[in-house]
């Protein structure tokens, strides 16, 4: 049964590849930076299951220290020039988006064979499990078609990943930060604050100070789902749902919701706004908060009225 | 109270731009040491949410298939698509991003597409070549722009469609939570709930996708 160690380690492998390609390329300044994060995160990939917690805890300071130390850059250029590109586009064409199309397709036949026929794969795990074997197929098909050097993909996609540098591990990063912050119990003082601060007897208010609590916390941590247990205990379950008899289905759900809109106005949710601006080598990292907030704000609007409107 | 300050150094260090991956080490540090655990504790209590969230980032295991095909010429062949159907203007193009993109998330197909599956190999070079098409002098702010929108238009696909799913993490962390507290919900009662917001996600972010459009065509954008 192909589980997620299957695609750990595939992940490792292409980070390790990574790690000596960077580590082989002398136009960069900062390679030995380079292949040492990449390989740390390699190491994570393949080996942090036997690391131990403490073991993990000091990979993570020393990504830190490297990154921290400014020991992460790009070389220059790398890229196949422009006009190559475009008459390989006119020769390939329609294969290439062919093969662009084949992750999406094979992450989507193997979500449902997966969950279908029992045994093959992780069925809680089919949508990445599928992905990566996604990621092998249209490599396969690619390489062959195309004829292309063997290590041309590692390269290209090294560039593109030092492109995108320290940014790479963020989400992780962050993600870790909200364990450090559930055990320090942050989240029952927060919401300790926000349900001091609601005017007694205002539906509205407690409406307003629900959504809005959502959206602001959501945007301290970066992912709705810390924000929601907190604001549910401090608003939602004893003023919306036990006091004034809003229906709980609604409240939770609209109010995940409105959570959401603060997801999009925060550089916290750094794999939703910071990552893709790098990918995109836009010039502001905010530049995907900025384009989000004029629907953001609305939207939030919207879900605090929805609340109010239909639970009640 | 004394556990905020890793909210505060998070929000100072973000506004005075130091390495982000420090102020997060910071802002652990600090919060752990505020609620009394020592620093070999809170770094093994980081270091096992990074090994338990490794999955957050194999999302990169795709970048060798898409840097094999931009070598080929994968976004000028996205963009030379565009450029020859004369009806795909630059708010259609992402409106129809938009609901796909909604529709495929609310039957749980959330990692099919993303920044680094679609987004940047397909989707930002069509918006871009779709302006162009309308707008020869288009200004760099505006290219930027117009990617900006690529991406922002997939997150609130995403996010306004995937809780129509009823599998997906946020419907069953909505259960559990309810349920401890002696509520007991049908995850269809919380996907149905977040319909209303949907259309609406759609309608708000569809209208801003067209004015997005008259503003890189219009005159007095490229003035």
């Amino acid at each position: 049964m192909i589980t997620l160690t299957f695609v750990y380690i595939l992940a490792g492998l292409t980070f390790a590849l990574f790690a000596g390609l960077g580590f082989m390329d002398r136009s960069n300044p900062k390679r030995f930076g380079n292949a040492a994060f990449w390989g740390l995160l390699a190491l994570s990939m393949l080996a942090g299951d036997y690391l131990g917690d403490f073991g993990n805890g000091l990979l993570v300071l020393a990504l830190v220290a490297i990154a921290g130390a400014g020991q992460i850059g790009r070389a220059p250029g790398g890229e196949v020039p422009a006009e190559v590109q475009a008459e390989r586009a006119v020769r390939y064409g329609n294969f290439l988006l062919l093969v662009a199309l084949i992750i999406p397709a094979v992450a989507l036949a193997g979500t449902f064979l997966f969950k279908w026929v029992p045994g093959l794969a992780d069925p809680n795990q089919a949508t990445l499990i599928s992905l990566a074997l996604g990621v092998l197929a249209a490599l396969a098909v690619g390489m062959a078609r195309l004829r292309s050097p063997l290590m041309l993909p590692a390269q290209q996609g090294r560039r593109l990943l030092d492109a995108v540098g320290w940014a790479a591990v963020l989400p992780q990063m962050l993600a870790s930060l909200g364990a450090v912050f559930a055990l320090a119990g942050v989240g029952e003082v927060v919401g300790g604050l926000i349900g001091t601060a609601i005017p007694q007897g205002s539906l509205f208010g407690a409406v307003l100070a629900f959504g809005l609590g959502m959206a602001l916390f959501t945007m301290v941590m970066g992912n709705a789902f810390a924000a929601f247990p907190v604001m549910m205990a401090a608003v939602g379950l004893p003023l919306l749902i036990k006091q004034y008899h809003g229906d709980p289905a609604v409240v939770a759900a609209i109010g995940m919701l409105a959570g959401f809109c603060g997801t999009l106005m925060t550089p916290m949710a750094a794999n939703f706004n910071l990552v893709p601006a790098a990918l995109l080598e836009l010039k502001s990292p905010y530049g995907v908060i900025r384009a989000q907030i004029g629907t953001a704000v609305p939207l939030l609007a919207v879900n605090i009225v929805f609340i109010w409107l239909f639970a009640f | 109270m004394l556990v905020l300050i890793g909210i505060a150094i998070i929000i100072a260090g973000f506004l005075l731009r130091f390495n982000p991956l420090l102020v997060i080490m910071a802002s652990a540090l600090a919060t752990g040491l505020a609620a009394g655990l020592d620093v070999q504790a809170i770094v093994a209590a980081f270091g096992k949410a990074f090994n338990d969230t490794r999955y957050v980032s194999i999302i990169w295991i795709v970048l060798p298939v898409i840097g094999l095909l931009e070598a080929y010429g994968l976004q000028q062949h996205a963009r030379r698509l565009i450029d020859r159907m004369k009806g795909a203007t630059l708010g259609r193009l992402l409106t129809s991003y938009l609901l796909l993109r909604q529709v495929m998330s609310a039957v749980g197909l959330t990692s099919v597409a993303g920044h680094a599956q679609t987004v940047r190999p397909l989707v930002a070079p069509m918006a871009e070549a779709a302006a162009e098409a309308k707008n020869d002098a288009l200004t760099d702010d505006q290219r930027e722009e117009v990617k900006a929108f690529a991406a922002a238009t997939d997150n609130v696909g995403l996010f306004f469609g995937e809780d129509i799913f009823l599998a997906i993490g946020s419907i069953l962390l909505m259960k559990g939570l309810l349920e401890g507290y002696g509520y007991v919900i049908e995850p269809l009662h919380f996907s149905m709930w977040a319909i209303p917001t949907a259309i609406a996600a759609f309608l708000i972010h569809g209208f801003r996708l067209r004015r997005l459009e008259r503003r890189m065509t219009g005159k007095e954008a490229s003035a």
